[in-house]
C-alpha cells in the first residue's frame, strides 16, 4: 500500500479548503490597488503616473505612484508610522524578556526538582486555557486599581501621574508570551542528549562553561523558534493590547481596528498588504531556522 | 553563600524559575483574583467600583431584573442568558465546522510527499500569522453588499440568466460564523496534522495485511490515533471564539452579541466594571467547565504546544 496515497474527496477537499483560506487574502491584495477612495466596488487599478494626483469624484484617475498610489499615500501617514514603531519596540523588547526568563523556566522545569515546580508548570497553561478577553480585563482592573493608589499615595500629578502606555502593553505581553517561550523550549529539552554535557564535565568543565559551550547551543535553535513564536504573537496580539494600551501607545491592529469602525480608503488594504509581505517572510525565516534544527538530528 | 547555591539544587531551579512565576503571579492570577473582588462589588455613579459582598451582578446576569413591564418587583429577563446560550452555540458551531475543514486537509497534508509537506505547512501558516483584524476585514470586504462574493455571484446568474439580487451577507449570524471559522481554522489543522504525522506507517500495512480496506483502516486506525490532535485543535479554537468580540463587532454589527462584546461594553461603553467582571468570570467558568471535561473524556494531547 502506497502510504502517500490520498482519495479524490480529500485532495478536492483540501483544494477547496486551501481557497478558502487564500481568497480573503487575495481580495484584500487587489483592492489596495483600486482606484475607488470609498473601496466599495472595486473600480480597476489606478491607470496612470501623473505629477500630480488627479481626482474625479472619489476615483484616482492618476498619481505619482500610478497604481500603487495608495501605498505611497499610507507612506506619508504619521499615525502608521506612529503604530508601526509603537508595535515593533513593543515586540522586541517583549520578545527579548519574554525570551530570556522562558527559556530560565524551561531549564528550571525540565532539570530541577523544586517546591514550587508544579505550580510553575501549571501556570503556564493559564493563557491557554482561559480567554484572552478575561486576561485582558483582569489585566486592566490590575492596572487602573494600582495606578489609582500609587497616584493618590505617592500625590503624583500632572506628567508625573502612572497611565497606561507601552509599558504596560510589553508587560502585558510578556505574561502571555513567556509560557510559549517555555513550552517550546521545554519540548526542545526533552529529547535532549545529557552525555553531552557529562563529557564537558568529565573533562573539567565547570557547570558554567558547559552551559554555555554545551548546553546553550543545542537548545539555541529552540530558544531561537519560541523567540520568533513570541515576536509574531506580540505583533499579532489585539485583544490584551486593546485593554492597555493608553494615548500614544497605540499598535497597528488598534489602528486598523479604529479605521474599521470609520471610513475605510484602500489604504488599509496597501497596509494589510504590506503586513502580509512582512509575515510571508517572517514565517520564511522561521522554516529555514526549523529546518536547520532538524537536521542535525537525522 | 554562592558557594551554598552551587550545591543546592532546588535552590537553583526556585531561581531560574522565579522571574516567571512572579511575573504570571502578577499578571494572570493577581488579575483572576481582582475580577473575582470587583464582580461581587457595586457600581458607583460614575463607574468607579465600590467594594462590598453583593451577587446582584451574577443574579441580573442569570436573569433576575427588578425593571418589569407591568408593575412586578421582579422578573425574569433572558437578555444575559441568552447572549451567554449564543456564545457558547456559537462556538460548539464553529468547532464542528473548523474540524470538518481542517481534517481533510490536515489528512492532505500528513500523506503528502516530505519534500513537499514544508510547503503545505507553510501555505497554513500564512494566513494564520496574518494580522487578526485584517482578517476580519477582509471578508468585511468579501461579504457586503457590493463586495466580491456578491459580484461574482452576480456574474454567474448573469451568465445563466437568473435574475439576482444582492444578497445580505454582513451584518448577520452566518457572517460571524464564516469570520470565525476563518480565524481559527489553521488552529486545528496544525495540531491535526501533527498527530497524523506521527502515526506509524506500518499500522497501515499491517491493517491492510489484516485484509482492512482503506474506509475500515481510517476509521479503526487513523481516526483514533489522531484524536488527541483534535481534542488539542478544539481547545485552541473553542476558548477563543467563546471571548473573541472582534469578528462579532465587525461581521455582525450591532445584530449579533456575544459574552465577549458584552464584557467589552461594560468596561468601555456602559462603564460597569463590576458587571463586565462577572460576565467574564462566568465565562471563564464556561470554558474550564467544557474543557475539564472534554479532555477528562478524551485526554489532553500535547499537540497542544505546536500551535
Amino acid at each position: 500500500m502506497n502510504p502517500f496515497r490520498r482519495s479524490p474527496f480529500v485532495i478536492i477537499a483540501s483544494v477547496l479548503v486551501y481557497i478558502f483560506l487564500y481568497a480573503p487574502i487575495v481580495g484584500l491584495i487587489l483592492y489596495s490597488f483600486n482606484a475607488s477612495r470609498t473601496n466599495v466596488t472595486f473600480e480597476g487599478f489606478i491607470p496612470a503616473f501623473s505629477e500630480r494626483i488627479v481626482m474625479d469624484g472619489s476615483l484616482v484617475k492618476s498619481s505619482p505612484c500610478g497604481p500603487f498610489h495608495w501605498y505611497c499615500d499610507l507612506a506619508k501617514n504619521q499615525d502608521v508610522a506612529e503604530a508601526a514603531g509603537n508595535t515593533l519596540t513593543i515586540a522586541f523588547v517583549a520578545t527579548i524578556i519574554s525570551t530570556v526568563i522562558g527559556t530560565m523556566a524551561a531549564l528550571a522545569l525540565q532539570r530541577y526538582n523544586f517546591k514550587m515546580k508544579p505550580f510553575s508548570q501549571l501556570s503556564l497553561y493559564i493563557p491557554i486555557v482561559i480567554p484572552e478577553i478575561v486576561m485582558g480585563i483582569g489585566i486592566l482592573t490590575l492596572f487602573s486599581q494600582f495606578f489609582g493608589w500609587a497616584n493618590n499615595f505617592f500625590n503624583l500629578v500632572g506628567d508625573a501621574r502612572l497611565s497606561m502606555g507601552i509599558a504596560t502593553v510589553a508587560v502585558s505581553h510578556i505574561a502571555f508570551m513567556v509560557p510559549f517561550v517555555t513550552l517550546v523550549v521545554q519540548a526542545r529539552l526533552q529529547g535532549f542528549d545529557k552525555s553531552y554535557e557529562e563529557a564537558a564535565m568529565d573533562l573539567g568543565a565547570n557547570e558554567w562553561i558547559t552551559f554555555k559551550r554545551v548546553t546553550f547551543p543545542m537548545i539555541l535553535p529552540g530558544v531561537m523558534s519560541g523567540a520568533l513564536l513570541a515576536f509574531t504573537l506580540s505583533l499579532d496580539d489585539f485583544v490584551i493590547t486593546f485593554f492597555t494600551n493608553g494615548p500614544g501607545s497605540t499598535t497597528l491592529p488598534i489602528y486598523v481596528y479604529g479605521l474599521l469602525r470609520r471610513i475605510i480608503t484602500p489604504q488599509v488594504n496597501a497596509l494589510s498588504t504590506v503586513w502580509i509581505l512582512v509575515v510571508f517572510l517572517a514565517v520564511m525565516a522561521l522554516q529555514v531556522l526549523q529546518n536547520r534544527e532538524q537536521k542535525p538530528q537525522h | 553563600m554562592l558557594q551554598r547555591l552551587r550545591e543546592n539544587k532546588s535552590a537553583q531551579g526556585t531561581l531560574l524559575a522565579l522571574p516567571t512565576t512572579v511575573w504570571l503571579f502578577v499578571l494572570l492570577i493577581i488579575p483572576l483574583i481582582l475580577t473575582l473582588i470587583v464582580s461581587f462589588g457595586k457600581r458607583s455613579p460614575d463607574g468607579n467600583v465600590i467594594y462590598s459582598f453583593t451577587l446582584d451582578n451574577y443574579t441580573r446576569l442569570f436573569g433576575y431584573s427588578t425593571d418589569c413591564p407591568d408593575g412586578q418587583a421582579s422578573c425574569f429577563d433572558p437578555l444575559y442568558v441568552n447572549i451567554l446560550g449564543r456564545s457558547l452555540s456559537l462556538a460548539l458551531n464553529t468547532t464542528l465546522f473548523v474540524i470538518s475543514l481542517a481534517y481533510p486537509l490536515a489528512y492532505f497534508i500528513a500523506r503528502a510527499h516530505p519534500k513537499q509537506r514544508n510547503l503545505y505547512l507553510f501555505m497554513v501558516l500564512i494566513p494564520l500569522w496574518t494580522n487578526f483584524v485584517i482578517r476580519v476585514y477582509a471578508w468585511m470586504m468579501l461579504l457586503r453588499k457590493e463586495g466580491a462574493i456578491n459580484l461574482i455571484l452576480g456574474w454567474v446568474m448573469n451568465l445563466l440568466n437568473i435574475p439576482f439580487t444582492p444578497l445580505e451577507m454582513l451584518y448577520t449570524p452566518g457572517a460571524v460564523l464564516v469570520g470565525m471559522v476563518y480565524e481559527f481554522l489553521p488552529f486545528m489543522i496544525l495540531p491535526i496534522y501533527t498527530s497524523l504525522e506521527k502515526i506509524d506507517a506500518s499500522l497501515y500495512e499491517a491493517a491492510a495485511d489484516l485484509g482492512a480496506n482503506s474506509i475500515k483502516t481510517f476509521l479503526r486506525v487513523t481516526l483514533p490515533l489522531s484524536m488527541p490532535g483534535v481534542v488539542a485543535g478544539t481547545i485552541l479554537v473553542f476558548i477563543p471564539v467563546m471571548g473573541t468580540f472582534i469578528v462579532s463587532d465587525i461581521l455582525g454589527g450591532r445584530q449579533v452579541i456575544l459574552v465577549g462584546n458584552l464584557i467589552q461594553r461594560q468596561f468601555l461603553d456602559a462603564r460597569d466594571p463590576t458587571f463586565g467582571s462577572a460576565a467574564s468570570l462566568i465565562l471563564m467558568v464556561m470554558t474550564l467547565i467544557v474543557t475539564y471535561f472534554y479532555t477528562r473524556k478524551f485526554g489532553f494531547g500535547e499537540e497542544i504546544v505546536v500551535a
